[in-house]
C-alpha cells in the first residue's frame, strides 16, 4: 500500500468538479494521460557560481597571501620543535592554565608538530577551495561487469585448460590431489597449535596453598602455611586482626622480600594468580553458615580473593555491610553468608580457606581450598 | 584576459590558436623520468586513470578518510615506538625518572613504556598521538559503518566492499586491544585476566585454550610476546592487505554520490584527484594528523604510570578496557549469573561464554550479513550509485537505530561505575536499568525512528504539493487570509521526488493448476512476509500527475500568486499553466 | 550625542544594563552583609573533657547517644549513630575536621565538605572526650604524617594493593554497592586525616590499623599520595584520571566533532 493508490481523507488533492483538464486521483495511478511523464526528470547540473577568487585578481592575491601564510606558519612550526627538541630537557614541566603542571617536553613539541602538520593541511585545503578549479566535473559510469565475450573467453580458457590438463579424465588424480591439498597444511597448524602451551593437567585446581608450586605436573603435598601479608610478606597474628579490618593475604614461601626482591616462588606471579586470599573479621554471631565458622577462627574468615566470574582480584571490602565487591563486573559476595553471590555475574561463592592459629599464635592454612579457584571452566567438576 | 601590458596590436593575434607556455626545466626532468618508469612498466596508464578520477564532494565522505589517515598516523607512530619498547615479560627493578616506581619490580615491557615516557625525548607524544589515533580510528570507522549502512552505500556492487569493511572493523578492534595490552601495566593487565576467565569457560576446550594462548598458567612470560607479534605484524599485515582492497575498490566502483540536479545513476558528479583532490584529501591528511598531534599535546592518555605494573593481587576501581571494547565489557556486567550451569561434573557458563564469546563475531557476522539479507528481502539486482536518504528507507534507518542502541545499551553498561560516582546513583540500579533497556530500548528506538522518517517523507511530499511557505500573508478581497507558498526550484524539488517508490512483494501463485506446490514457494513466504515488514507503510514520492492535480485543486489560490510559478514539471511543457 | 548616548538603543544595550545591575548589587551586597552568625562560643580554648563532653551533648548526642552509646532510630534495627567508645580521637578529629560530622542530611554515606563549623580547639575537646569514653586511635603526630619522610615507591606498592580497588589508580574515587562511594583524595585532603582515615575506617572503608599497616607504612602511603597529587598530568589534561571511559567520551565528542568540522569546512564551497 502506498499513498499513490489510496485517497486519504483530509488531504488537499481531493478532486474539484467541472474541471476537464484535472487529474482525479481517485482513478487511481495515471499513465501518461494529458502527456504528463510518469516520473520527475533530472533538472541538470546547476549553473555554476563563481568565487570571489575567479571574479577578482584582488580576491585571489589575497586568497594566495593566507595559503602561503599557513605553509608560512607550517615551517614556523618545524624550526620551533626542533629548537625545542634540542632547549628542553625531558625532565622539564611547565605550567598550562587548563591542564595544570606538565611535561614542558611533550607540551612544546606536540604544539609545534601540531602547527607544522596543520599549517600544511589547512594551507593546501585553503589553496584548493580558493583558487583550484570548482566547476563540477562529470565523470561516466560504466556498468561494472566485465563484456559478454570477457566472460566467454574466461569460461573457454578455463575450460580447456581443464580438457587439456586431463583432470576431467583421470579421475585417479583429481582424487589424490584433492586429498593431498586437504592435508597438507595439517603439519603446519599441528606445530603451531600442539606446541602453543603445555597441558594444564590439575594445575586449574592446585594452588600455592597445597604445599608449594602449582603449575602444570606438579604434585605438592599439603602442609600448613602461614598467612602473610601481601606486599610486606610478614605473618599474621590473630590479634593483628580487630573487627572491621581487611587483609591482603598470601601464603608463606611465595612472596620476595619487598626491599631486596630475593626469595619466593620460581613463577611469583602465575602463584599470586591463584593463591591470593582476603582475611576479615567479623563479629561470630553475624556468620550464619556454620561451615564457614568452623573454618575460620573466632570470627577470622579467609577467603579466595579470585573473583568466580573472571577472575579479577574481589578487594573491595564494605566493613558495615559486610560485602565484597569486585570492582570489574561488580560481582558482590556476603560474607556473612560463606560469601554467596548476592548481585552481578558470577555465579559460584568465593572459596574459603579453613584457618586456625599455630603455637605461636599467628594464623595458618589447616587444609588447601576444597574447590578449584577463580573462574569456571568444563571440566571443574 | 586582459593584463596589464597590453598594446593595441595585440588584437591583431586575437584569432590565433592559443600556444601552451614550452615545459620549464624542472616539468622536462619530470617527465623525463616519468618516461624512464613508463617504458619499463607501462605505469602511464594506470597513473592517468588515477589522476582523472573523480571523487564526489561531501563532509561524510571524508569519515573514511578519518580512519584511514588514523590508521596510517598509528603505522608510522607504532613503527617508531617499536624502536624503544622491549616486548619481554621478564624481571626488572626500574631506576628510570618517575620517582614513584623507582625500585619496584616490573617487566621489561612496562619498564621500556616507562622510559619511552618520562625519559626518551618526545617518546610521551608519540606514545600519546600512537593511542589517541588509534581511538580516532575506531571512532571514525565506526561513524563511516553507520554513515554507508544509513545511505544503502552497500548494495550491489559494494557488498564485497561492505563484507571487508566489517572483517576491517572487528581487526581493528582486536588490534586495539592487543596494542594496549603491550605495556602490562595493572589496567591492561586486568582485561588480559578477564580474557583468560572467559575463554577458560568455552566448553570442552576452555582449559587447553587459554594454556595454549598464554603458553601455560596465567599470566606467564609469554603473552606480551605474542601480543606483540600479534600487534605488530600479524594483525597490521591484514588490515593493511584488506584495506588496500578496500580502497582499490572505491577507485574502479567510483565513489557513491547523493541523489541532487545532475547527479545520476551512471555518472559520478565532482572534483578530480588532480588537482583539487590530491590538495583536498593531501591536506585532509595533514589535518588530520595535526589535529591528533593537539590532542596529544594537551590531553593525557592511559598513563601507565599511574596504573602501576601489572600484578594479580591489585587491582583498580573503575577497570574497563578502552572504549571499542566496551561493548564485550558491559555484555560480562549485564548477564545474570543463574545462567551457569553445572552437571555431571561439567559447567557451562553460559552468564560468561554468550557476553564474551558469542557476542563479538555475532555482531560482526550480522553486519557483515546485511546486505545480503535486504538483497533476499528486495530481489533489487540493480547497480545502485546514488545514496539513499535515510528517510527515504524507513525500515533500514530503524533497523540501524535499534543496533545502535543496543550496542549503546552495552557500551554504557560498561562505565556504569563511573557513571555511579559522577551522578551520584547506586551501582545497582545503574546495571538493573541496562538490563532491562538492552531489551525494550532497542524496539522502541526502531519505532521511533521509523515514524521520524515516515513522517519526514511526508512532509517532503507536502513540501513539493503545496510548495514552501513563505511567511508572506495575503488578504483577499473577500477577506480570506492564507499563507502564500512558493514553489520549489527545480534543484530542491528534485532532491525531494527522486527517489525510487516502493511496495511490499506480491506472491506468486503457491500452488499451479494442478495443485502442485511451486518449488521455493516457502521461502518466497518468508521473502514476501519480509518485504511486508520493510515496505507496507512505504511513502511514495511525488509524480507529476499529483502535482499537477495539487495544482489544480489550488487554482484559485494560484491565480492570485501573481507571476510567481516556475516550470513545475521538469521539462515537460504540457504542464497545466493558470 | 557622544558614542555612548548614540548607542542607547542597541539591542545588547538592556542585556548589558541588566549585567551592571546585577553586578553592582551583588558587589555591594558581599562588601554590606553581616558575617555568618556564629554559634559557637569563644570562650577560652580549654581542651578538656568536660568541654568536649558539653559540646557533645549539644551537638552529637541526638544521633550518637547521651553518652555515646549510639542510638537506633526505632525503625527497626537501623543506627542513627553507632556507638563511639573506642573510636578515639583520631576518629573525632577525621570526621569532624572534615566537615563530614555533624551529618548534614541523612543518607547511605556522610560526605565530606561543606562548611565546619567547628574551630580546631572544639574538635580537639570533643575528641579528648571521646577518647576518654574507652581507649582508641590517637591524632597522629606531624612526624607520623610528613610525606617527606615516606617511601613513594613503597607507598605505591601498599597503596595499589589495599586503597586502589575502591579509591582508584590515582586516588580520584570508586564507586561501591547501592550508592555508597570511596571518595577521591585530593591535593586539598590534610596528610593527618588520612592517616586518620586509614586507622580509624569511616563507615564502609575497612579498619586499616597499626598491626596491618604500620605507622611507617601508612606514612608511606601519605607521601605516595602527595607524589601523584602533585605530578599527575605529565601528558596533558587528566580528564580526571577516571579510564578509558572519559579517554572514550573525549574521543567522540571532541575528537570526532573537530574532525567533522574540519572535513565540512574542506567540502562547502569557498566564498
Amino acid at each position: 500500500m502506498n499513498e499513490q493508490d489510496t485517497p486519504h481523507p483530509g488531504t488537499e488533492v481531493t478532486p474539484t468538479e467541472g474541471s476537464g483538464t484535472a487529474v482525479r486521483l481517485d482513478e487511481g495511478h495515471v499513465i501518461g494521460e494529458g502527456g504528463l511523464p510518469d516520473r520527475f526528470t533530472n533538472p541538470g547540473l546547476p549553473h555554476h557560481v563563481p568565487r570571489m577568487a575567479d571574479q577578482d585578481e584582488g580576491a585571489a592575491r589575497r586568497a594566495e597571501k593566507q595559503v602561503a601564510t599557513l605553509f608560512g606558519l607550517s615551517i614556523l612550526g618545524t624550526l620551533l620543535f626542533i629548537v625545542f627538541y634540542f632547549a628542553i630537557s625531558v625532565e622539564q614541566t611547565v605550567y598550562v592554565p587548563g591542564i595544570g603542571t606538565t611535561s614542558a617536553s611533550n607540551f612544546a613539541l606536540g604544539i609545534t608538530l601540531a602547527i607544522s602538520l596543520l599549517g600544511i593541511g589547512l594551507g593546501a585545503v585553503h589553496w584548493a577551495k580558493t583558487l583550484m578549479p570548482d566547476t563540477e566535473v562529470v565523470e561516466e559510469r560504466h556498468p561494472m561487469r566485465a563484456s559478454d565475450e570477457s566472460r566467454q573467453r574466461v569460461v573457454d580458457v578455463m575450460a580447456e585448460g581443464g580438457e587439456t590438463s586431463q583432470i576431467t579424465r583421470r579421475p585417479l588424480i583429481k582424487y589424490t590431489l584433492g586429498g593431498a591439498l586437504g592435508l597438507f597444511a595439517v603439519p603446519i597448524v599441528l606445530q603451531v597449535a600442539g606446541s602453543l602451551g603445555p597441558m594444564p593437567q590439575k594445575s586449574l585446581s592446585l594452588t600455592w596453598w597445597n604445599g608449594g608450586p602449582s603449575g602444570p605436573g606438579e604434585e605438592p603435598t599439603f602442609m600448613p602455611m602461614r598467612l602473610m601479608r601481601d606486599p610486606e610478606n610478614t605473618p599474621i597474628k590473630a590479634s593483628d586482626v580487630t573487627i572491621g579490618s581487611v587483609f591482603h593475604v598470601m601464603p608463606e614461601g611465595l612472596l620476595p622480600d619487598p626491599v631486596t626482591h630475593e626469595g619466593g616462588a620460581e613463577h611469583p606471579l602465575e602463584e599470586k594468580a591463584k593463591a591470593a586470599v582476603l582475611l576479615m573479621r567479623l563479629e561470630p554471631e553475624k556468620i550464619t553458615s556454620q561451615k564457614e565458622l568452623d573454618w575460620g577462627y573466632e570470627g577470622i574468615v579467609a577467603y579466595s580473593k579470585i573473583c568466580t566470574h573472571v577472575g579479577c582480584p574481589v578487594g573491595l571490602y564494605e566493613q558495615q555491610t559486610h560485602h565484597l565487591l569486585c570492582p570489574c563486573h561488580q560481582s558482590t559476595f556476603d560474607v556473612t553468608q560463606d560469601c554467596k553471590v548476592i548481585f552481578g555475574p558470577a555465579k559460584r561463592p568465593l572459596p574459603q580457606l579453613p584457618i586456625d592459629v599455630d603455637a605461636e599464635g599467628y594464623l595458618i592454612s589447616t587444609a588447601p581450598f576444597a574447590e578449584a579457584i577463580g573462574p569456571s571452566f568444563w571440566e571443574r567438576g | 584576459m586582459s593584463t596589464a601590458t597590453d598594446r593595441p596590436a595585440d588584437n591583431l593575434r586575437a584569432g590565433d590558436a592559443p600556444t601552451d607556455a614550452p615545459p620549464s626545466a624542472a616539468a622536462r626532468r619530470v617527465g623525463g623520468i616519468a618516461g624512464w618508469v613508463d617504458d619499463r612498466t607501462g605505469a602511464a596508464k594506470p597513473f592517468g586513470y588515477v589522476m582523472k578520477k573523480v571523487f564526489p564532494d561531501h563532509w561524510s565522505f571524508m569519515l573514511g578518510e578519518i580512519a584511514m589517515y588514523s590508521m596510517i598516523i598509528c603505522l608510522v607512530t607504532g613503527a617508531f615506538l617499536t624502536f624503544w619498547f622491549i616486548p619481554s615479560a621478564g624481571q626488572t627493578i626500574y631506576d628510570g625518572s618517575y620517582v614513584p616506581l623507582r625500585g619496584v619490580e616490573m617487566s621489561e615491557a612496562y619498564a621500556s613504556t616507562l622510559d619511552i615516557s618520562f625519559d626518551i625525548k618526545g617518546g610521551l607524544i608519540i606514545r600519546q598521538i600512537h593511542h589517541w589515533a588509534a581511538l580516532l580510528f575506531i571512532v571514525a570507522l565506526t561513524v563511516h559503518m553507520f554513515r554507508v549502512f544509513f545511505t544503502g552505500a552497500f548494495r550491489k556492487p559494494r557488498e564485497i566492499n561492505w563484507v571487508i569493511g566489517s572483517l576491517l572493523a572487528l581487526l581493528a578492534i582486536i588490534e586495539g586491544f592487543a596494542g594496549y595490552s603491550l605495556p602490562d601495566d595493572l589496567l591492561s593487565g586486568t582485561g588480559i585476566r578477564a580474557m583468560e576467565g572467559f575463554v577458560q569457560t568455552a566448553p570442552v576446550i576452555g582449559s587447553y585454550l587459554v594454556f595454549a594462548i598464554f603458553g601455560g598458567p596465567f599470566p606467564g612470560e609469554l603473552i606480551i610476546p605474542r601480543l606483540y607479534s600479534a600487534h605488530v605484524l600479524l594483525i597490521p599485515a591484514i588490515l593493511v592487505g584488506l584495506f588496500t582492497a578496500h580502497i582499490a575498490l572505491v577507485f574502479v566502483q567510483k565513489h557513491t554520490q547523493f541523489p541532487g540536479p545532475g547527479r545520476t545513476n551512471e555518472n559520478v558528479v565532482g572534483y578530480p584527484v588532480m588537482p583539487v583532490y590530491a590538495a583536498k584529501a593531501g591536506g585532509f591528511f595533514f589535518i588530520v594528523f595535526g589535529i591528533i598531534a593537539l590532542i596529544s599535546a594537551v590531553v593525557q592518555i592511559n598513563p601507565i604510570w599511574g596504573y602501576g605494573p601489572y600484578d594479580p593481587s591489585p587491582v583498580t576501581a573503575g577497570s574497563q578496557p578502552d572504549w571499542y571494547m566496551g561493548f564485550a565489557d558491559g555484555a560480562l556486567r549485564l548477564l545474570p549469573g543463574w545462567l551457569e550451569f553445572t552437571a555431571f561434573g561439567y559447567t557451562l557458563s553460559l552468564n560468561i561464554a554468550l557476553g564474551a564469546l558469542v557476542l563479538l563475531p555475532l555482531v560482526y557476522t550480522v553486519l557483515g550479513i546485511y546486505p545480503f539479507v535486504e538483497k533476499f528481502v528486495t530481489q533489487d539486482e540493480r547497480e545502485h550509485h546514488l545514496l539513499d536518504r535515510p528517510r527515504n528507507a524507513p525500515t533500514r534507518t530503524g533497523i540501524g537505530m535499534a543496533g545502535i542502541t543496543a550496542y549503546s545499551v552495552f557500551m554504557f553498561a560498561a562505565g556504569n561505575d563511573i557513571m555511579a560516582i559522577k551522578l551520584g546513583m547506586s551501582i545497582n540500579d545503574i546495571t538493573w536499568f541496562f538490563r532491562i533497556g538492552l531489551f525494550v530500548l532497542p524496539p522502541i528506538a526502531f519505532w521511533v525512528t521509523r515514524r521520524i522518517c515516515l513522517s519526514l517523507q511526508r512532509r517532503d511530499r507536502d513540501t513539493v504539493l503545496h510548495g514552501r511557505e513563505s511567511g508572506t500573508i495575503i488578504r483577499t478581497p473577500e477577506g480570506r487570509f492564507f499563507e502564500r507558498h512558493e514553489a520549489l526550484l527545480p534543484e530542491d524539488q528534485w532532491i525531494l521526488v527522486q527517489h525510487d517508490p516502493v511496495a511490499p512483494l506480491q506472491l506468486p501463485r503457491e500452488v499451479d493448476d494442478n495443485g502442485v506446490a511451486r518449488p521455493g514457494s516457502r521461502r518466497d513466504r518468508v521473502r514476501a512476509s519480509m518485504s511486508r515488514f520493510y515496505f507496507k507503510d512505504a511513502v511514495n514520492p511525488v509524480t507529476p500527475a499529483e502535482l499537477a492535480a495539487a495544482h489544480h485543486h489550488g487554482h484559485e489560490v494560484e491565480a492570485i500568486e501573481a507571476g510567481g510559478e516556475t516550470a513545475q514539471v521538469g521539462s515537460s511543457e504540457t504542464a497545466e499553466r493558470h | 550625542m557622544n558614542a555612548l548616548a548614540a548607542r542607547r538603543r542597541h539591542p545588547a544595550a538592556i542585556a548589558v544594563l541588566i549585567m551592571l545591575g546585577l553586578v553592582l548589587t551583588g558587589a555591594l551586597y558581599a562588601v554590606v552583609a553581616p558575617e555568618p552568625a556564629d554559634a559557637t562560643s569563644s570562650a577560652a580554648p580549654a581542651q578538656s573533657v568536660e568541654e568536649g563532653r558539653n559540646l557533645f551533648r549539644a551537638n552529637c548526642s541526638s544521633c550518637h547517644g547521651l553518652n555515646a552509646e549510639g542510638r537506633s532510630t526505632g525503625n527497626g534495627d537501623t543506627v542513627a549513630g553507632p556507638s563511639l567508645a573506642g573510636v578515639g580521637a583520631a576518629a573525632v578529629d577525621f570526621q569532624m575536621g572534615t566537615g563530614r560530622m555533624p551529618m548534614t542530611q541523612p543518607g547511605v554515606q556522610a560526605a565530606a565538605g561543606g562548611q565546619i563549623k567547628f574551630t580546631d580547639e572544639e574538635i580537639a575537646s570533643i575528641g579528648a572526650y571521646v577518647a576518654s569514653l574507652a581507649p582508641g586511635p590517637e591524632v597522629p603526630s606531624d612526624e607520623a604524617v610528613d610525606p617527606t619522610l615516606g617511601d613513594a615507591a613503597l607507598g605505591g606498592e601498599l597503596f595499589r594493593v589495599n586503597c586502589a580497588m575502591c579509591h582508584n589508580f590515582a586516588a580520584s574515587g570508586g564507586a561501591l554497592t547501592r550508592g555508597k562511594y570511596a571518595p577521591g583524595i585530593s591535593a586539598d585532603v590534610a596528610p593527618k586525616h588520612i592517616y586518620e582515615a586509614m586507622v580509624t575506617g569511616p563507615q564502609n572503608m575497612p579498619v586499616f590499623n597499626d598491626t596491618n599497616l604500620t605507622p611507617e607504612s601508612k606514612r608511606d602511603v601519605i607521601a605516595f599520595l602527595d607524589a601523584i597529587n602533585t605530578q599527575e598530568s605529565p601528558g596533558g589534561m587528566t580528564l580526571g584520571s577516571l579510564g578509558p571511559v572519559t579517554e572514550g567520551l573525549f574521543a567522540w565528542v571532541f575528537g570526532l566533532g573537530i574532525l567533522v568540522a574540519a572535513a565540512v569546512w574542506l567540502g562547502s564551497k569557498a566564498a
